[in-house]
């Protein structure tokens, strides 16, 4: 089973996007993959075998709802439609030309403009797909434990449960200590969201959905309202009035102190973005060599490179998953740790080991 | 550029679906998972410290058995012991009984025999004194039918007789 889905995703992969590469007459590997791990309106599974993904606009004319596939004509040329105009993946307000409609902002700057987007794109769409997923996987697993109560798990529950239970023990245990239940259902999801639509991402035509930066900084920030919220007083007393310095040096420390709160979310947002992006650019770099050389010959090179790439990757998809939960659960131990002067104080210092490897 | 300025509607649609979703399997698929698996490992865990239980309580039936069977035996022994002595001692008693009976009849029977005895010599010598008596008096009788005899007699004692 397993093989045979590598296999799928190995194949799969490459013809989707060597088919996509050779389109148009210049090949441009920035532009194709720039196109790859953006969002889009419509999903492209395969070259012409393409899903127009629903549009909902709010701007001057009020909600508009209609299908992304209004954007293009019988030949599948750009057009207006409704007063909008789609322009490098995004939806601006149409003049008379059918051209954006540029304004000047306060700074002289010349800028399209455009309405409230709430398009279901295909980040969107990819997202749905997993909530699905993931609903599907949870809700039978949760009704396999009611249906067998107490006896031993067979089938996908098997499979799930020691992760399961490695993300209560060595994850929220280890670093949240005794008030970990609390936090398990965000630890446990999380850690399946990521990981599911990582491996999404990895699938032929998949969207690379946890290598977008407004996905990541979501997940940054319910980690980051999570800790505020259930920070102690030793928790604030550590920022405030750090134990062991001089009171002289609040000045320096407290901002200090308060940016760290800041920039732990944001390193954990940066680090999932880049580290799926990269993925996905190194692997479509892999096959733009092809079209780049335009030869044949270098192409079972590129394609042995990017199986091995798919491999990491996968790899990468499950540990990414586990270093943004891990270090979100350090952060809420910190938050809710009784201090007695001693150790990490939860800051996280020691998954950097971890981190080193990317 | 494009790459980390994030995009509203996904922002949106992100914290929407994140939110629903979290608070949907919280509900409906952590709680009764991890309640699950609780719930199995309190009970593989007691069912452990139950068969601990379960072999102590063997262990100290086991000894328990071993005691009551030794004391068994010890009672056994002591039941057995006691009988013998009971047994040796009734016989001991019978035949010290026994032979003190025996001894005792017959020293009756000796002084019977001496009393029998000693009853019939008297009886003898009764008979033989009313024998002498009566052969005294036929004796004396027939002396003293011959007067003169006697006379002759008491004059020859009182002659012998020197009266002083």
């Amino acid at each position: 089973m397993k093989k045979i889905l590598v296999f799928l995703l190995s194949v799969l992969t490459f013809s989707a996007q060597a088919a996509e590469s050779a389109e148009g007459g210049e090949f441009s590997p920035g532009q194709m993959i720039t196109h790859h791990i953006g969002d889009d309106y419509v999903w492209e599974f395969a070259h012409g075998v393409v899903l127009p993904l629903p549009v909902i606009l709010y701007g001057e004319n009020g909600l508009e709802i209609f299908s992304s596939s209004n954007f293009y004509d019988e030949h599948g040329k750009p057009r207006p439609y409704k007063g909008y105009v789609m322009d490098h993946g995004h939806i601006y307000y149409a003049n008379e030309e059918g051209e954006p409609r540029i304004e000047r902002g306060e700074n002289g700057e010349a800028k399209p403009v455009g309405p409230l987007d709430f398009s279901i794109t295909k980040n969107v769409a990819s997202m749905f797909l997993s909530v699905i997923l993931l609903f599907a996987v949870f809700l039978t697993i949760a009704g396999r434990y009611k249906k067998t109560r107490g006896r031993a798990p067979y089938g996908v529950q098997s499979f799930f449960e020691p992760i399961i239970i490695f993300i209560r023990d060595e994850i929220g245990k280890t670093n949240i200590g005794p008030k970990y239940e609390r936090y398990m259902p965000y630890l446990l999801t999380i850690f399946f969201f990521i990981w599911f639509n990582n491996l999404l991402g990895l699938m032929p035509g998949g969207a690379n959905l946890t290598g977008n930066i407004a996905v990541t900084l979501v997940l940054a920030v319910l980690t980051l309202l999570i800790t505020l919220f259930s920070g102690n007083k030793a928790y604030w007393g550590h920022i405030f009035a750090t134990p062991g310095v001089p009171g002289w040096l609040a000045p320096i420390m407290i901002p200090v102190e308060l940016l760290g709160i800041l920039t732990k979310p944001f390193a954990l947002m940066v680090r999932l973005f880049a580290n799926i992006t990269a993925g996905h650019i190194v692997i479509l770099s892999l096959f733009s060599l092809i079209f780049i050389f335009k030869s044949v010959a270098i192409a079972p090179v590129s394609v042995a490179f990017a199986i091995f790439m798919n491999f990491l990757e996968l790899f990468v998809a499950l540990l990414q998953a586990y270093i943004f939960t891990l270090l979100s659960a350090m952060y809420f131990g910190g938050a809710v740790e009784e201090h007695d002067g001693h150790g990490d104080h939860g800051h996280g210092d020691a998954p950097h080991a971890v981190e080193a490897h990317h | 550029m494009e790459l980390v300025t994030p995009a509203l509607g996904l922002l949106f649609w992100q914290v929407v679906t994140f939110l629903v979703v979290l608070f949907l399997l919280s509900k409906f698929a952590w709680k009764p998972i991890m309640g699950a698996l609780r719930e199995r490992e309190e009970s593989i865990d007691s069912a452990l410290s139950m068969a601990e239980k379960a072999k102590l309580e063997m262990q100290s039936l086991k000894a328990d058995n071993e005691r009551l069977l030794n004391e068994a035996r010890a009672e056994r022994d002591r039941i057995l012991k006691d009988a013998t002595d009971a047994a040796n001692h009734l016989v001991e008693s019978a035949r010290a009984k026994a032979n003190e009976e025996g001894s005792r009849m017959i020293e009756q029977a000796r002084l019977s025999i001496e009393n029998e005895k000693k009853a019939a010599l008297t009886e003898v010598k009764n008979l033989a004194a009313t024998l002498s008596i009566d052969i005294a008096e036929k004796l004396i009788k027939r002396e003293l039918q011959d007067e003169q005899a006697q006379r002759a007699l008491v004059q020859s004692y009182l002659q012998d007789a020197r009266l002083s």
